[in-house]
């Protein structure tokens, strides 16, 4: 008895202590492609120029995460373009000059500047080579291919200016078309796997891969000129921001552009450094830009993903066991707990967060960046199936002998439980737990989706990246430290599994 | 006295238990002789409260058996079943003292209760301290009885304590559980299948066919006058299969002197 209270009490804990967070002045977001990070950081810098303490988190979701996440101050500026405003953002408002963007946009509380310069507008790509075998110039040629394989990405997919409209307008006959990570469906077009993919127009993979763009002949695509969205407040918290910010207004040409993303892509520099190297000779904003060593980030990355871990599944495992023992208690709740919590499991990692993401901005708790609560909580939830169903299982199959002399001696409910059940169940409970706890360090690559950093960060770039090295700066460390947690509750299990259970199981 | 008022049990379509009506004294020692699924171990659980019956009620010294009382009833009633029912992630001391802790007994009162005990049982001090898993069968069973002993209840529930024990340990066993229950003066209800059995603990043996209460009463009575020809086709089965002194058994007439055996040389007491 006294130990469990013990063992709950550390648990608490090493749940709830905080890690010190610092909060930034400005908070500068962006999505997860090259040229958003590039110019994230072109923003952080001139941000930072201004002398106000700023954080960039980057590689953010989608759009919608991103929007999201400005509407509710989580951030306050971050880069888009003109067409997913229009398309994406006020879509089914049939705005489509940048003043109507301007006032729609007011209403939501959120400004946006003049265009900065280049336009990245969406293009569908082929390989040169492929494209000139075919003889496809233009969009409206691939009707003449029906077999042709396209992979879009998730997004492309869905939005309005995406692929059903797109389809439409072309009237394209395509069947073989799949959702694709972005930066998959350039290998996959490489290696032959698709024939189209969607890019855009100012990607450096353009060059690298030897794509074609096929001219848009009929007109489809708007125009993404990149702009700046910023949270109109800080006209009145910081105006010496905006006018900061705006010095890029005009000044992005895309062929700058291209060869910024290409310096990332190809010349594997940092976006930081890329996005200094531009400022530097275009504006003359002079800035330093420290890159961390690779133990420095492999560090940093584990004491974040350390941090999401814990902060998810130990709530996890003390919200998870009472649900388990209310489902056993009471069957016909049971298994409405247990279908929800199966439920919540086949829910995709990126809804979830966009799910999440209001609830916990409305409780006032910080929904994205480090130590992001939604990144939590999206993990606990996703930790609490395994440790409900052995829970249940394990109290479920305690042989009905124990529970009738238990009975019989005389012990009431509470006691039975405490004493008897509880611990009978004890292997089947700590397995669970155990199976949630490697689980979570996988899932807790999902934090880098909304700039909770950890293991993931260095995933979702080197996928961005194509840069294998980096993949594994992720993923290797993730999977040492899943054995690691796998080998810590190896060794629990002596102390918690009681040591006649053991007897038992080995006689 | 422990009253059964019209008790009915069925799991499903099946019946376990006929509308029953059985009223027993305290001080003497009850069988309730069946074959397996007559219904004779739902009875007891029915007693004990636990299993709800589909009908009729329970009197335990006066009180209706009901849910608010029924943790206090089964303090007064020890229960031990064939397989002990120890609690394996518990010591043999551990699964004897549970209830007396729960009950925030003295240590000193608890230590003293089961130095008591353990002389009663015949099981030596040591093997107290071991888990069950380490334990023989015999001890196991042992052990259950000191546990079901305890308190010091009145009445005394076994059902088929012996029926998973070795012949020979079950007769060491037989002796010296009827010894302890004379004794301590305790109000028994005995389940078996074992005729041999019945016999040797039996003041009374309460017969059961099918769910079916089929006669009360001693042996002797059962063997003399039976109420129901299968009461005679019980018996002869069951003695027939099992001569006690190697001679052929007397189809018509079983010797229920004989049905009680002697107690043998050797015994599992010593054993490790």
């Amino acid at each position: 008895m006294i130990r469990a209270i013990a063992i709950v009490g550390v648990l608490v804990l090493l749940a709830f202590v905080p890690l010190s967070m610092r909060s930034a002045g400005i908070r500068i977001g962006s999505k997860k492609f090259t040229e958003s990070v590039v110019l994230g950081e072109m923003l952080r810098i001139l941000c930072a120029d201004t002398g106000i303490d700023t954080v960039h988190y980057r590689e953010l979701g989608g759009t919608q995460l991103v929007y999201q996440a400005l509407l509710q101050g989580e951030i306050d500026i971050y880069p888009e373009y003109t067409g997913t405003i229009s398309e994406e953002i006020l879509s089914g408002q049939q705005v489509s000059s940048l003043e109507e963007m301007r006032q729609a946009l007011a209403k939501q509380g959120v400004g946006v500047s003049d265009p900065i310069g280049f336009n990245n507008t969406y293009a569908l790509a082929m390989n040169r080579a492929r494209a000139k075998e075919l003889g496809v110039e233009r969009v409206s040629d691939l009707s003449r291919f029906p077999d042709l394989a396209f992979g879009f990405s998730s997004e492309f997919l869905n939005r309005e200016d995406g692929w059903p409209n797109l389809r439409k307008h072309y009237d394209l006959p395509q069947r073989r078309v799949s959702g694709l990570d972005h930066d998959i469906a350039y290998r996959q077009l490489k290696n032959g796997s698709i024939d189209v993919m969607e890019a855009y127009s100012t990607d450096a993979k353009i060059d690298v891969y030897d794509l074609k763009l096929l001219q848009d002949d009929r007109a489809f695509f708007p125009r993404y000129d990149a702009v700046v969205l910023y949270r109109q407040d800080l006209k009145t918290r910081a105006p010496e921001i905006i006018a900061s910010v705006f010095r890029l207004v005009g000044s992005v040409e895309a062929e700058a552009m291209i060869s910024s993303n290409s310096r990332v892509e190809v010349d594997r520099i940092s976006e930081g450094r890329a996005a200094a190297e531009f400022l530097g000779n275009t504006l003359g904003v002079e800035s330093e830009v420290a890159d961390a060593s690779r133990w420095q980030r492999i560090g940093a990355r584990t004491v974040e993903h350390l941090d999401l871990v814990r902060r998810s599944l130990i709530p996890a495992i003390l919200l998870a066991i009472p649900l388990g023992i209310v489902a056993v208690k009471r069957p016909r709740f049971g298994q409405g707990i247990l279908g929800i919590v199966g439920v919540v499991q086949t829910i995709p990692s990126l809804a979830l967060l966009v799910i999440l993401m209001p609830l916990v901005a409305w409780l006032g708790l910080n929904s994205i960046g480090l130590g992001s609560t939604t990144a939590v909580t999206a993990l606990l939830l996703y930790s609490l199936l395994p440790i409900v169903r052995n829970t249940h299982t394990g109290l479920q199959g305690i042989s009905p002998e124990y529970s009738e002399a238990a009975l019989a001696i005389g012990l009431p409910p509470w006691a039975r439980l405490v004493r008897i059940e509880l611990p009978l169940a004890a292997p089947s409970i700590l397995a669970g737990v155990k199976t949630a706890a490697v689980l979570n360090v996988g899932f807790a690559t999902l934090g880098a989706l909304i700039g909770a950093g950890g293991y993931g960060q260095p995933i979702i770039t080197g996928i961005r990246l194509n840069d294998t090295a980096l993949i594994l700066e992720g993923a290797v460390p993730a999977a040492i430290l899943a054995l690691l947690v796998q080998a810590g509750f190896d060794l629990c299990e002596k102390w918690i599994v009681p040591r006649g259970l053991r007897l038992q199981a080995n006689s | 006295m422990l009253e059964l008022c019209d008790v009915s049990k069925r799991y499903g379509g099946v019946v376990a238990l006929e509308p029953t009506t059985l009223q027993l004294s305290s001080g003497r020692t009850y069988v309730l002789l069946g074959t397996s699924g007559c219904g004779k171990s739902t009875l007891l659980k029915i007693a004990l409260g636990l299993t709800v019956p589909d009908s009729g009620t329970v009197r335990f010294e006066g009180q209706t058996l009901e849910p608010d009382n029924v943790l206090q009833i089964r303090k007064r009633i020890g229960y031990v079943i064939q397989s002990g029912g120890l609690f394996p992630h518990l010591t043999a001391r551990q699964n004897v003292s549970l209830i007396a802790d729960f009950l925030n007994w003295s240590k000193a009162k608890i230590r003293n209760r089961i130095e008591e005990l353990s002389a009663l049982a015949q099981l030596p001090e040591s093997t107290l301290d071991r888990y069950p898993a380490q334990l023989s069968g015999g001890q196991q069973q042992r052990v259950a009885l000191m546990r079901a002993l305890m308190l010091d209840p009145d009445w005394m529930l076994l059902d088929e304590p012996l029926g998973a024990l070795d012949p020979m340990i079950r007769s060491d066993l037989q002796n010296d559980l009827s010894g302890i229950f004379r004794s301590l003066q305790k109000s028994v209800v005995l389940v078996t299948h074992d005729l041999q059995e019945a016999a040797h603990f039996g003041d009374e043996i309460i017969l059961f066919r099918e769910g079916r209460l089929v006669q009360a009463g001693t042996m002797q009575e059962l063997i003399d006058h039976p109420s129901d020809p299968f009461v005679t086709r019980f018996i002869q089965a069951q003695h027939g299969l099992s001569p006690m002194d190697g001679s052929r058994p007397n189809i018509d007439r079983p010797d229920v002197t004989k049905l009680a055996i002697t107690k043998p040389e050797s015994g599992e007491r010593g054993e490790q």
